[in-house]
């Protein structure tokens, strides 16, 4: 059963109550608040998701005040996982992205049985490509626009590697869109959904594009890697795409990883079983249509080299 | 009084997580990690043959728990063998205390066991000489500030903590168990006297079984946060379980507790890990300790303080008092540490600190 069968007064009943158990991916989590912008923001980019079973969770959040004077004054919510506060407290109206960024947070501080990278990662003809890229690099735009065009998303945020055999596994989950990209996107695909924007949080204006049900659906089916591409927007520039050593993608992706070194040697072997399995990339680019294109094209030669 | 936290009974039991509900596993796995113990568990798990038996949604969690412990270990290993060199290029020998102690003489307290530091025993005389050759070798000092280099210098048992300019890893490095202005005042060089040497690890010593449990004891009920309190009982029920069929034992550990002038803390360990973990102390063994008891009226409130304050710290295991218990030993913790005037002086300064924002 998924999240849409549930009315909205009892969506918010277990919201306000015990909380509402939900699965993304391979994890349970639990979500408790009393807040309504959270709930319509939740039911609306989650409504695809399955119900979990309860009362067994692997995360339990709540978004809440903190006890503090602040509840009268320019109120303020806190993150709270499984009752702790891993953050400060942010201004009440960035409730939702910090569930998002919270939510984040669980997967990538609790679960270590995967490798864990900071990457985009989609999927087509059976190749996965990973993107892993600092912020501002576009690779959260460039992630949301390939989803619109055939590409399944595993997840915009937090490539996770199992590494038993370096599979990558799904987390689909809202793609976050900060600033210029989030009207850009809007533009571009017309009949996505999106929450509200957020305005002044640390990351300028934000908002999530909802995942495409379809990926949402394959939640529970894991890829093959096939590409790691490092993109880089960049106005005006023609596009570039300079193959990189795979020894040197390595080392670039464990930069970006969250628990290379807390894996120790099970994490080279997990990231080595990717890399290995990967054409590797430069991409540099400006004109989306033209991005699309050259994704398609690496996708059909995946693996091939 | 709360109801009794699921981690207990399996930590004194393994074997029954294989029949808990998954409400129950859900908990457990909350009430481990709250408590740092999720590797300690993982390895219960696996070695009762438990793990097979358990959803992936659950095992996952132990399993990724078990890997991170394993690094763990190897991070330790890897830092002995570095502070080992330091120490050598100045003629000292190491001295291994605690988390390290347990990896290099491979007890069972090692196990699955999570390590923020390592911590070292350096005779007084030779503390300088020891933080000099620490320094040549890649670590840091740290509170430069002049109130807490006399703190530390002056009063406490330690240097400030070093931290290794590439690793980031810290060493702690001591001269005594307990700071100077302590009202107990165990003899360093008897510590030091008794010390083993590991066959299987020239050049690397570690206090003696007795000293050891003595030291864990000593350790965690002087200990100001209490968060990992229970992860330090299960320690010390590791470390008695595994000495236990040494000769005379139990005789030793009382007899060494009193002539270090520790019997006390070593009776709230043989009493708290007893009757929260179950370990087996001998009937003899306990009363022997209870000489150095407190009187009843204190000692019942001191086993409503401690039976509250080594729960995990997790909403589940708490009532209304855990807060209150934990406050009361945090400033029990500091009482213990220094003479009145000494302390009332110190709070002095840190509120001043505070109050002007500069930490």
């Amino acid at each position: 059963m998924n999240i849409s069968a549930l009315p909205p007064a009892e969506l918010r009943r277990r919201l306000r109550s015990d909380g509402l158990y939900f699965r993304t991916g391979a994890f349970t989590t639990c979500l408790r608040t009393r807040l309504e912008p959270v709930a319509s923001s939740f039911s609306l980019l989650y409504n695809d998701y399955p119900l979990g079973d309860g009362p067994y969770a692997d995360f339990h959040v709540e978004l809440a005040p903190p006890r503090n004077w602040r509840r009268w004054i320019r109120p303020q919510i806190a993150f709270l996982s499984d009752g702790n506060a891993p953050f400060k407290p942010l201004p009440r109206d960035q409730a939702f992205p910090m569930f998002e960024w919270g939510l984040n947070w669980c997967v990538s501080s609790q679960a270590h049985h995967y490798l864990m990278i900071h990457a985009a990662v989609i999927e087509k003809n059976g190749a996965a490509a990973i993107l892993p890229a600092p912020p501002g690099s576009g690779k959260s735009t460039l992630c949301a626009v390939l989803i619109q065009h055939g590409w399944r998303l595993l997840s915009d945020e937090l490539t996770l590697i199992r590494r038993s055999d370096s599979r990558l596994i799904p987390l689909p989950r809202p793609v976050s869109l900060k600033n210029a990209s989030i009207e850009v996107m809007k533009r571009y695909a017309p009949n996505a959904v999106f929450s509200p924007s957020v305005h002044d949080t640390i990351k300028g204006t934000v908002a999530q594009m909802k995942a495409p049900a379809t990926s949402v659906a394959r939640a529970d089916e894991p890829a093959h890697p096939g590409l790691i591409v490092f993109p880089r927007y960049e106005a005006g520039a023609p596009l570039a795409l300079t193959p990189v050593p795979r020894t040197r993608a390595f080392m670039r992706v464990a930069d970006n990883a969250f628990n290379y070194a807390q894996l120790g040697s099970a994490g080279f072997d997990a990231l080595a079983g990717v890399v290995r399995h990967s054409d590797c990339y430069d991409f540099r680019y400006s004109v989306i249509d033209e991005a699309i294109q050259a994704f398609d094209r690496l996708s059909m030669q995946a693996g091939r080299s | 009084m709360i109801a009794e936290p699921v981690i207990l009974k399996v930590l004194r039991n393994p074997q029954s997580a294989a029949v808990l509900a998954p409400a129950d596993w859900d908990l457990l796995l909350r009430q481990a990690r709250a408590a740092r113990l999720l590797g300690r568990l993982a390895l219960l798990m696996r070695e009762h043959g438990v793990a097979h038996s358990l959803p992936q949604q659950i095992n996952m969690h132990l399993e990724g728990a078990l890997v991170v412990a394993a690094r763990h270990r190897v991070a330790v290993e890897w830092e002995i063998g570095q502070i080992k060199k330091a120490l050598d290029s100045a003629g000292l020998p190491l001295i291994l205390l605690k988390g390290a102690a347990y990896v290099a003489a491979d007890l069972a307290a090692a196990r699955g066991r999570s390590f923020s530091d390592v911590d070292i025993l350096v005779p007084k005389a030779r503390i300088n000489q020891a933080e000099a050759a620490l320094m040549m070798h890649g670590w840091g000092g740290s509170h430069h500030n002049a109130y807490d280099q006399r703190y530390y210098r002056e009063w406490m048992h330690e240097l400030p903590p070093m931290q290794h300019g590439k690793r980031l890893t810290v060493i702690d490095v001591h001269h005594a168990i307990l700071p100077e202005t302590a009202a107990s005042k165990p003899d360093s060089a008897k510590l030091l006297a008794a010390a083993r040497a590991l066959p299987e690890r020239p050049g690397v010593m570690v206090l003696q079984p007795v000293d050891m449990v003595i030291h864990s004891a000593c350790h965690l009920f002087h200990e100001e946060e209490l968060d990992k309190g229970l992860r330090d009982l299960t320690d010390l029920d590791a470390l008695l379980r595994g000495f236990s069929a040494e000769p005379d034992f139990w005789q030793r550990l009382v007899r060494r507790a009193n002539e270090l002038d520790l019997g006390r803390v070593l009776f709230y360990a043989l009493r708290y890990a007893s009757r929260l973990l179950h370990t087996p102390v001998p009937e003899e063994a306990i009363h022997a300790a209870a000489a150095a008891a407190p009187a009843r009226p204190l000692l019942a409130v001191m086993d409503a303080l401690y039976c509250r304050a080594l729960m995990a710290p997790h909403a589940s295991c708490s009532d209304w008092l855990s807060g209150p218990a934990r406050r009361t030993l945090f400033v029990r913790a500091h009482w213990l540490r220094m003479p009145p005037g000494l302390l009332a002086r110190h709070l002095a300064h840190k509120a001043a600190v505070a109050m002007k924002g500069e930490e």
